[in-house]
């Protein structure tokens, strides 16, 4: 193809080798004739078709407000196949009006208005030559007598200024998270302290270590999310509880002691055989739940990272990089389960000063 | 009319005396207007204007007017929610839930649900016409692709079109994290442990999004105003652009008999085209209404309020979210470095932050490269089939492949669970399929697209197969074929000799090399790679031969007892009539 550097989008639109088409271009074919253009009988019949169609979708319109007003919600919310009456038959009415509508003038437009195609042509995408050297010639006379080219002294400055106007605009948004709101170590830090129990994660009640049978999973939370004046613990209220309620949550499994391997640490970290691990993916987050207590893998089921808990809930599959943090637990002098301290590492999700805090 | 009654000739100050003849009711208002805004002087051509017609031209439309629904629900929905995530115990309608403590978000959903009339319509509605809206979009991306309808001068629309696809995804995410039920709440920790994921600032973002720590109490009041302002203002002026570009552009049209570079055939604006776009967007909103009404979609009140403790099996994000999280499936365990203390987690930044982004870049590119390699600088309106663009169709096809495959690992629990295979092979697979996929696909594509290219310069040389066979005197057997028609066989031969592109023809007029040769050379090896397995349309020279050939066959059977056709029992001689242009 011949590269010129100024393409006129006029005469590249014809190849190069025109005369070598093949087959020449018949032209556009002659215009046939509907059944509704010759024929008043057809003619009529399609416009009473299409205004049974409008009539139709009136009737439909009025169903709907008869549809809203007799039936009730609530309740009654999944009379047919899980839905309600009212949402079913609303959005039946709404939806036949609207169908009927568009398919009238749809048939409208293919029946009875006129069907002859045009040919309009077509203009380059690009402006004319002498509009683009106007252009760029009012473009040269507006910066030359604005004059910023000559005095670069104004025009850096005022660029400068400009710039550095970012900085309000950014700094306006730290208060995002206001005050220590914006304190990253508390990822480092859950609720749990030394001699808190471990609790149900529905009801809050303790749990006695004997109590735990052998191959079951519990999911627990620290006593301090249920507080009552028997323990002592503050309220927590708003986003503090949620977020506690999120770093905090527990599983508890209960396997052969001898199946623990080394990296639980069943000397100093379980009670038993009973080993406690943050609930929280160490991938993005998500509550861990899936337990298999043949392998005691555990499962995460947003992405199927896969833990062995006999094995420091190392992950044996699956995107996660890191084990979940054990907590280590002990038992305190009426046999329920206790943590020893808190985590020994953040929980959750990796992020970037995770080995800093 | 010799003599103007200048009794009724109204005052102006217009070079022409206002008109005497009293105008109707619409006409005195249009001219009312026009006084005011000049409006006769841009409509003159644009009521008219021509918009050729296609099936595949409809899919855009789809995506409009789904917009179009979205606003409009949207709007109702407002009406009722509160976006909060104030805590309170929930007394609706749902017995289910009534006594159990959520955020007033959740409540409000459920309020919507159960305690407005229409609501649960207008909420599904909603839902449904956010899936239709970024579907809509693909598939109408994919046919832009395919049909060459990104080239010259259109790249820039191709841009904002990808611009949009990208916020509606982004729209959808935030629209149906707004319940604050267990499902979305479940993606929305997700994605708390995507910004952690990102280097140096990640934690930070992370902590200002959400004012504080993970879940805090602002999220749920920022989407919301994401969704219902920041998004849709930016998605407006977006689709404003798409629609003001393509009105200058005029539409593309497929080739044919009298359709050429030039022009532009088909139905005027007013009425036939306005009659049928606003037709159909009644249509696209019936059949939304119909699916709200019968279909069941994010029932939020059987996942139930959200809990930073709870997850349910099988979570899954809305299906347009489903290939980054599939890509986030299948990472290797353990992909994450501590370098100098800090941690960068590979394993999400990858499939999340990195293949994502990149795979828009590359989409938004793709008209671009393709017009550096080709060195084409010529405008295109007239479509081009995929099969005579193989290269661009299989990459389009090897795109598509490495998405699908990436989606359907981001299901594999459900394969898994459906299917009663084994969740790890599922993975294991996935992992090698996802490169090896989209290279045989690509493969696959190419080859399958010069085949046709070969059979239908068959068809232009030797005509259609009828199914007649022919016995010769020496008992060779051998099919009758017969030529296609002129307009069939125009239509097929409207397209452009590829010209592979070599180093030297891009020489000035003194023949010195243009300076970047080297990567004039990487240009000329992608043209060869492109273009020159490709199989070029006959030359008059070739077809004329082959028809010679034909004509002097049909005489040689002249004097056999029964000269046949081959169409005395099918109906062949009825189809091929001038006015089907086109038909395999």
């Amino acid at each position: 193809m011949s590269n010129d550097n100024t393409p006129s989008p006029y005469e590249s639109h014809v190849p190069s080798h025109r005369e070598a088409e093949p087959i020449p271009d018949p032209g556009l074919p002659a215009h046939t004739w509907r059944p509704t253009d010759v024929d008043p009988k057809a003619e009529k019949r399609a416009e009473r078709q299409i205004a049974a169609m409008f009539v139709a979708a009136m009737v439909f319109a009025v169903l709907f407000v008869v549809a809203y007003f007799s039936f009730e919600i609530g309740d009654s919310w999944d009379t047919f196949g899980g839905l309600g009456a009212s949402t079913v038959t609303l959005g039946l009415t709404l939806g036949m009006s609207l169908l009927l509508i568009g398919t009238g003038i749809i048939q409208l437009a293919r029946k009875l208005m006129a069907d002859a195609e045009m040919v309009e042509m077509r203009h380059p995408a690009a402006s004319p030559p002498e509009d683009r050297e106007a252009t760029i010639q009012a473009l040269n006379d507006g910066l030359d007598e604005a004059g910023i080219g000559r005095r670069p002294l104004v025009r850096n400055t005022m660029l400068g200024a400009v710039g550095v106007l970012g900085l309000p605009a950014v700094v306006l948004l730290r208060d995002l998270a206001p005050g220590n709101a914006l304190d990253i170590n508390k990822l480092a830090h859950t609720i749990w302290e030394p001699g808190m129990r471990l609790v149900r994660d529905v009801v809050g009640t303790p749990i006695l270590a004997s109590e735990v049978e052998m191959g079951d999973l519990i999911n627990a939370a620290p006593e301090a999310m249920f507080p009552s004046e028997e323990n002592g613990y503050p309220e927590l209220e708003g986003a503090e509880e949620q977020a506690e309620k999120a770093k905090g949550a527990i599983i508890i499994v209960r396997m052969d002691p001898s199946e623990l391997t080394e990296a639980t640490q069943p000397d100093k970290w379980t009670v038993d055989g009973i080993i406690c691990y943050s609930k929280i993916c160490t991938h993005v987050g998500c509550p861990i739940s899936l337990y298999e207590r043949t392998t005691h893998h555990v499962l995460c089921p947003c992405h199927q990272s896969t833990f062995d808990l006999a094995d420091g809930a190392k992950v044996v599959f699956g995107p996660a990089a890191r084990a979940l943090p054990q907590l280590p637990i002990a038992v305190d002098e009426e046999g329920y389960l206790v943590a020893q301290s808190d985590f020994t590492e953040p929980i959750g999700a990796s992020f970037w000063e995770r080995e800093k805090l | 009319m010799s003599s103007i009654d200048t009794s009724k000739v109204a005052t102006s100050n217009r070079t022409d005396a206002a008109t005497a003849s009293k105008p109707g009711r619409a006409g005195s208002l249009a001219t009312w207007a026009d006084d005011r805004l000049g409006l006769a002087s841009a409509m003159k051509k644009n009521l008219r204007k021509v918009f050729p017609d296609h099936w595949s031209f409809m899919l855009g439309e789809i995506a409009l007017w789904s917009f179009v629904v979205l606003l409009l629900t949207g709007v109702f929905l407002t009406l009722w929610f509160n976006p909060s995530m104030g805590h309170i115990t929930y007394e609706g309608s749902y017995d289910q839930l009534r006594g159990v403590g959520m955020s007033e978000s959740m409540a409000s959903t459920l309020h919507i649900s159960f305690d407005v009339r229409g609501g649960l319509l207008m909420r599904q509605m909603h839902h449904w016409a956010a899936s239709i809206f970024v579907a809509s979009m693909m598939v109408h991306l994919l046919r832009v692709a395919f049909t060459g309808a990104y080239r010259k001068p259109r790249e820039l629309n191709w841009v904002i079109g990808c611009l949009l696809l990208l916020l509606g995804t982004l729209e959808g995410f935030t629209g149906y994290s707004l319940p604050d039920d267990l499902l979305s709440g479940t993606g929305v920790r997700a994605a708390d442990g995507f910004l952690k994921a990102t280097p140096v600032v990640g934690t930070y973002m992370s902590f200002l999004l959400f004012g504080g720590e993970f879940p805090g109490e602002s999220i749920i009041p920022r989407l919301y105003i994401i969704h219902v302002l920041l998004i849709p203002g930016i998605l407006l002026a977006l689709i404003a652009a798409h629609m003001l570009l393509l009105v200058y552009h005029k539409h593309t049209q497929w080739p044919g008999p009298g359709r050429t570079e030039q022009n532009v055939v088909g139905y005027p604006m007013l009425p036939v085209y306005a009659a049928k776009a606003g037709g159909f967007f009644f249509m696209v909103f019936g059949v939304i209404a119909i699916m709200g009404g019968l279909m069941s979609i994010n029932p939020v009140w059987k996942f139930g309020p959200y809990d930073p403790t709870k997850v349910t099996a099988g979570s899954q994000p809305d299906w347009y979210m489903g290939w980054p999280d599939g890509l986030l499936r299948i990472i290797p365990t353990g992909w994450e470095s501590v370098i100098f203390g800090y941690t960068i987690s590979w394993n999400v930044m990858l499939p999340i932050l990195i293949l994502p982004p990149l795979m828009l870049v590359i989409l938004m590119l793709l008209p671009f490269i393709e017009g550096w390699i080709t060195g084409d600088k010529r405008d295109h309106h007239l479509l081009q089939r995929p099969r005579n663009a193989p290269t661009r169709t299989a990459v389009m096809v090897a795109l598509m492949t490495f998405y699908g495959l990436a989606w359907a690992a981001g299901g594999n629990d459900i394969i898994a669970i459906r299917l009663d295979l084994s969740i790890n092979q599922i993975t294991y697979f996935m992992r090698v399929a996802i490169f090896l996929g989209p290279i045989l696909a690509f493969w696959i594509t190419r080859r399958w697209c010069i085949s046709l290219q070969r059979h239908d310069n068959e068809k232009l040389l030797h005509g259609y197969e009828t199914g007649v066979i022919t016995r010769s005197p020496e008992g060779a057997y051998a099919e009758r074929h017969l030529p296609i028609n002129p307009t069939s066989a125009y239509t097929l031969t409207a397209r452009d000799r590829d010209e592979v592109y070599t180093v030297g023809s891009d020489t000035d007029a003194a023949g010195v090399d243009a300076p970047n040769s080297r990567s004039e050379k990487l240009r000329a090896k992608l043209s060869s790679w492109m273009y020159s397995h490709n199989v070029q349309k006959p030359t008059r020279a070739e077809l004329e031969e082959a028809h010679h050939h034909a004509e002097h066959e049909a005489e040689l059977q002249a004097g056999l007892d029964h000269p046949v056709d081959g169409h005395q029992f099918d109906d062949h001689r009825l189809r091929d009539t001038t006015d089907v242009p086109l038909r395999d």
